[in-house]
């Protein structure tokens, strides 16, 4: 039953994925990447990680995407959406892109060690709990939890100020200028 | 019970796909939208090798991805936005500031 799940999830995963790729309007594009993540989402359940899958429908499909959404929103996207593909690196992009999957296919079937790391599959009785995740999170990890709340407050702030637009920022000087010449 | 290789397999397609989004597309947005879809790929690798060895490990650094993925597109969006209006365009290959 698990194999019938994990085929059509991931079946559903790659096709949106590739429709990620394909699509003209990036309102589309935006929309089909939702549905992969929401696909990888469940797969998280079938990996025992449920409190990942909640976090990834919660950060990515909530936020991330709300957040492309707005700027897609913003932005005029009609004149761009005539041509999809860069002209003159569509030749080195496919042969970076077929290295790329030769050495991936390589590595997945020829090494050893990733094979005795694998194994053939065993059954596994213990689920981890959240409990357990969040006392590794809060003993062992507390040090990068914090640096991470750190960086997520860098973000903010140099979202806020690389997003103000220039007309924010000068007249405000000189309009106080204008004001003092005119007294 | 699933095995393993098939996540494995499924995240170097995820991979290989978003690979091709960020060469091969010209919009911005698109690009950015790729650079997601290989994040949650690797996602996919670290939380099946936690699933096999049984190491909570790997969910965490997954967290850990999770919260710099959203701080690195709040920062990437808002570039792009005070890029687009000093260069009214969406293209990748228009936009060639830093090489002048």
């Amino acid at each position: 039953m698990e194999r019938e799940f994990f085929l059509l999830l991931s079946g559903v995963a790659t096709v949106s994925a590739l429709l990620v790729i394909v699509a003209r309007n990036p309102v589309h594009s935006a929309l089909a990447l939702v549905a992969c993540l929401v696909q990888i989402a469940a797969l998280y359940v079938l990996l025992g990680a449920p409190f990942l899958a909640v976090i990834q429908i919660f950060v990515y499909v909530g936020a991330v995407m709300v957040l492309f959404l707005f700027v897609i929103m913003m932005l005029d996207v009609r004149k761009e959406s005539q041509r999809r593909y860069l002209k003159h690196a569509l030749l080195p992009g496919v042969v970076v892109l077929v290295i790329l999957s030769g050495e991936l296919i390589v590595l997945l079937t020829q090494s050893t060690k990733l094979h005795a790391a694998m194994g053939p599959g065993q059954t596994i009785t213990t689920q981890p709990s959240v409990e357990a995740l969040s006392l590794l999170l809060f003993q062992d990890f507390l040090l990068p939890f914090e640096v991470a709340s750190v960086i997520l407050l860098v973000a903010l702030i140099g979202a806020v100020v690389l997003a103000r637009s220039e007309a924010d920022v000068t007249p405000v000087r000189s309009r106080k200028d204008h004001g003092e010449v005119r007294r | 019970m699933i095995p393993t290789a098939w996540y494995l397999i499924l995240a170097a397609t995820l991979f290989v796909i978003g690979g091709a989004g960020v060469l091969l597309r010209r919009n911005v947005l698109i690009v950015l939208m790729s650079l997601e879809l290989m994040l949650n790929s690797v996602t996919i690798n670290l939380l099946a090798f936690g699933h096999v060895l049984q190491d909570l490990r790997g969910q965490i650094i997954a967290i850990f991805v999770i919260a710099i993925t959203a701080a690195e597109v709040a920062v990437a969006l808002g570039i792009l936005v005070a890029l687009l209006r000093n260069k009214n365009t969406l293209e990748v290959d228009e936009l060639t500031v830093l090489k002048g």
